[in-house]
Formats: structure tokens, sequence, C-alpha cells
């Protein structure tokens, strides 16, 4: 781990300023440090200024108008647990259960987890070429051991995916990013947070330098969605997604069509993945086995597999429709 | 730096990059916690730091100054054992031993979370405040905790048979 420096801020604006002042020692936001500590000890993230975050913003609050907001500095287990969040939006409860071990989520924070890195194993090798640390020195991840990598918004430079289970089932609940940065607050739709790899994997957010993560908006859902989390990977716990599926579905007062759905898939691309393909073959339409098959193949048609990561084309398409069949199922009908 | 460890408050003179994991170990010789994977894939460096369990390998101990961390050596002693400590005994809970003080810290986290209501991945009923305390949940709880040896079975048993009597629901 190289040296740094350590800051402790008290608030976001004192975090800030922080930032700005010691701009040219590559200063980073550290919070739950489940991420960061670990790229440190790797020499793959080699901060000159630590500034601690993570005292700032723990609260979750319910607004009047029923959204919840997160303050970026709330525990993974303080959020899966609240009694808002279980009750409204379980799949966002579900998503972070089912992410990483019981002691990571007692440390990890909101933010952290929005700003968190991929997994990719060239990325952590630095023998490896991966144009994520080095820009332009090549992706050894695209003929290599890509069974973990995306199939969909990849690029030639870049195929890593999107570690979070949070991020997915935020990007369903159309979360808003609440931001403060050097030039002021703003507020960025989470869907919009996280970039596609391009040419220029290494800029991984919409994020500008000094810019800190305070807070994540859910708004309320409409009357009556049901909501889930199904999550896909090699080890029945404590494992990345090959995929996931958040879904949302409100159904008409028969149960048989679908007035609206929402879709996220996690574990496929560079960022969590809002299916609004797939969302547009749902909307208005029957609820049908047919019509969801529709859906993710709508939803897939452009996704490229590799050597080792084609088989999660089949995969995502089975668990989308296992998905929207597991929310449609009424009373009486067969599992 | 100053530390509350085990209800001692200690000065250590570190470096800020030192973990909270080697400053258990190598600066106040609280070599109880053990440093297995030191990236967060194996649970045997988990302490408690204000009840909650965490991993100390990814803590970096300049965040922990204000917090009350208890290890292995805060739970028992070979004279004075912990009941899970017996448990673990009784139950063939380890072979090697080397997990098993960050198992026992993540086991007594774990009761204190079913206790507080915290959902896991095998919680079916998310509305219910109260969690079913059976083996399914302590599987699952514990899966951040490895143990190579493959004791799990005597590990599962040991927890339950420690927290049944105050966790299990009355029928």
């Amino acid at each position: 781990m190289n040296e740094f420096s350590y800051e402790r801020a008290t608030d976001p604006a004192a975090a800030i300023r922080l930032f700005s002042k010691c701009n040219g020692r590559n200063p980073r936001y550290l919070a739950g440090g489940t991420n960061l500590v670990d790229l440190m000890r790797e020499d793959i993230e080699q901060p000159g200024t630590i500034i601690d975050v993570s005292g700032i913003s723990q609260a979750i609050q319910r607004r009047e108008d029923g959204a919840i907001l997160l303050g970026a500095g709330a525990k993974n287990t303080a959020v899966a647990s609240h009694r808002d969040i279980r009750e409204r939006f379980p799949m966002l409860t579900q998503a972070i259960v089912n992410g990483a071990s019981a002691q990571i989520r007692n440390m990890a924070t909101v933010g952290g987890n929005l700003m968190q890195r991929t997994r990719c194993y060239y990325f952590y090798d630095s023998a490896a070429r991966c144009n994520k640390r080095v820009r332009g020195s090549g992706c050894d991840a695209l003929d290599g051991f890509n069974r973990i990598h995306a199939i969909l918004g990849t690029s030639a430079h870049c195929i890593a995916t999107h570690p979070s289970d949070m991020c997915v089932a935020l990007a369903a609940l159309d979360a808003i990013v609440h931001i403060e940065g050097p030039s002021g607050p703003r507020r960025l739709k989470l869907t919009d947070l996280h970039r596609l790899p391009g040419d220029t994997p290494d800029v991984e957010t919409e994020l500008a330098p000094g810019e800190l993560i305070t807070a994540v908006e859910i708004p309320p859902l409409p009357p009556a969605t049901r909501s889930v989390y199904r999550k896909v990977r090699d080890r029945a716990s404590y494992a990345f997604a090959l995929v996931s599926v958040a879904a949302a579905v409100q159904l008409n007062e028969s149960g048989d069509s679908i007035l609206a759905a929402r879709l996220a898939l996690g574990g496929v691309a560079h960022r969590p993945w809002r299916a609004s393909v797939a969302e547009g073959v749902l909307q208005g339409a029957p609820a049908t086995e047919e019509r969801f098959r529709q859906a993710a193949e709508a939803e897939l048609q452009l996704a490229v597999g590799r050597a080792h990561n084609a088989f999660k084309i089949d995969l995502a398409k089975r668990v989308v429709v296992d998905t929207l069949k597991e929310l449609t199922r009424r009373p009486g009908d067969e599992p | 730096m100053q530390f509350t460890i085990n209800g001692r408050l200690q000065t250590v003179d570190c470096d800020v990059r030192t973990s909270l994991l080697d400053l258990l170990r190598d600066h106040l010789g609280l070599t109880g916690t053990k440093k297995g994977c030191d990236q967060g894939a194996c649970g045997a460096c988990t302490v408690l730091v204000d009840g909650e369990r965490i991993n100390s390998c990814l803590a970096l101990a300049v965040q922990y100054q204000t917090r009350s961390v208890i290890t292995i050596e805060g739970i028992g002693s070979a004279r004075d054992l912990h009941p899970l400590q017996q448990a673990f005994i009784e139950c063939d809970g380890l072979q090697c031993g080397y997990c098993t003080p960050g198992q026992i810290c993540s086991a007594l986290g774990l009761a204190g979370e079913i206790k507080r209501g915290v959902p896991s991945a095998c919680t079916a009923d998310l509305r219910a405040g109260e969690i079913e305390f059976n083996s399914d949940e302590i599987r699952e709880r514990l899966s951040g905790n490895l143990c190579r040896c493959g004791a799990y079975n005597g590990i599962v048993q040991a927890v339950q048979k420690t927290f049944a009597p105050t966790l299990e629901r009355a029928p």
C-alpha cells in the first residue's frame, strides 16, 4: 500500500473542501473500505489522501411524499433491515442480503456500493493488461477466462461488469442519486450514474472530480406493485451474480394483464442494466409466459457472448421469464 | 492512535495504513484473531465492533478509534470458556481451529442480528419483524466464514445449541 495522508470529514461541504485542497494528491473518499482498502492493498488504487466520509449522512428517512432517502453513509445492514424498505421495497432488501457476507454488509455503505469497482480478475492482476488500470494498454479478459464478464453494452476495450446487487434493485426502483460537489449540488438518475465502457473504461461514472454522493432517493412505487430480486451465482451464498434480475410488476385488477413492469439485470453489463426494451414489450400486455419470453428475447437481442460467458445470454432470458412468472402468479396457479 | 479493545483503552503508535487486523496481531499481540485471505473472503479475521461483526482485514484501524472492539480474547479464556466455545468443543465444530475465532465472533454477531430482526437471504417473510432461528438461517448467515476442514455441521450444531434457548420462538 502506498503512503497517504488521512483526513476525516464531518459533513459533505468539509469533505469537498478537503478534496479540492488535496486535488494534486490523487484524493479518494473512503467510507466502509470493503472495496477501496482491498484495492489499495493490491496497489490498484494509490491515493495520496484519504478523506474519511464514513460518518456523514447515515440516516434513512421517509419523506412526506412517501419517498425514502438513504443517506450515503447508511450501512447495507441498516438499509436491508429498515421496516419501510422491507415492507415497501422488498426487492431492495433481497438484493442487499444476497450481496456479500454479513460482515461486509455491516461495514459497506450505500455510497460505497454505488462506487465499487469491478471484480474482473484482470483488473485486479497488475501483470495483466487492463484498459481500466492503464488506458490503451489492452484487455486480457476479451480472450481470457471471461465466465463472469459482460454480455450487454460491452466494447472492444472492456467487458467488465459492475458487481453490485443493490444497484440493480435501485435501477429498477427509479432511484435518484443526490450529489454535492465543488460546483454545487445536483441529482442524477441512478441509471445515468454508471457509464458503459466505450473506449474509456477507466471513466466509470458521471461524477466530476470532488463530487460526493450524499444520498439515494427512492420514489414510492405505484400501489399494488409486487417486486422481487432473483440472483443466480456459482455458490448458494456469498458470491457475485452471474445473472440477477430485479423486477417490479403492477397488474390489473383481474391479475391477467400487466399495467407496468420494471426490470433491471445484474452481472451482465458495465452498469446495472435497466431492461427498458423488455419493459416496453410487457407494458399493457397479457401476463403470459409467451409474452415474458418475447420480452426477454427482445432485451437480449444485442447480447454478445464470448468463449466462457455465452451461457449468460440464455440464463438471463430464463431468469427474466421465471421471475416474471413468479411475480404474476395467481392463487391456484401451478408453480 | 487510541483504541478500546476488549474494554481496555490502548494507545498505539502505528502507520495510518495499518489494518485493524494487523493492529490487533502485530501491535497488541492479540493473535487470536487470524489472518486468512486478507481480502474479506474467508472471515477468519472477524471481530465485533460495537457488537457488530466485521472483517478486520478490510478495516483501516484509524477509522475505528472511537469504537469498542471485541476480539476472541475478550470473549472467553481457556479457564473460563464462553458457552459457545464450549459448544464448539462438544459438537466437533473444528479440526485445525484456525477459522474458529472468526467463527465464534461471527456467530455472536449473528445472534445479535437475529435478535434485532435483521433479515438474511433465506428469510422468507420480510414483513415479519421476527426471524425464525433454524439451521438454514445459520448456514446462510455464516457463509462469510470459511472452514477448510469442513467442520460446518458441527459449527451449525454448536450455534444452534447455544442460542436456541434465547432465539427460538415459542410454538
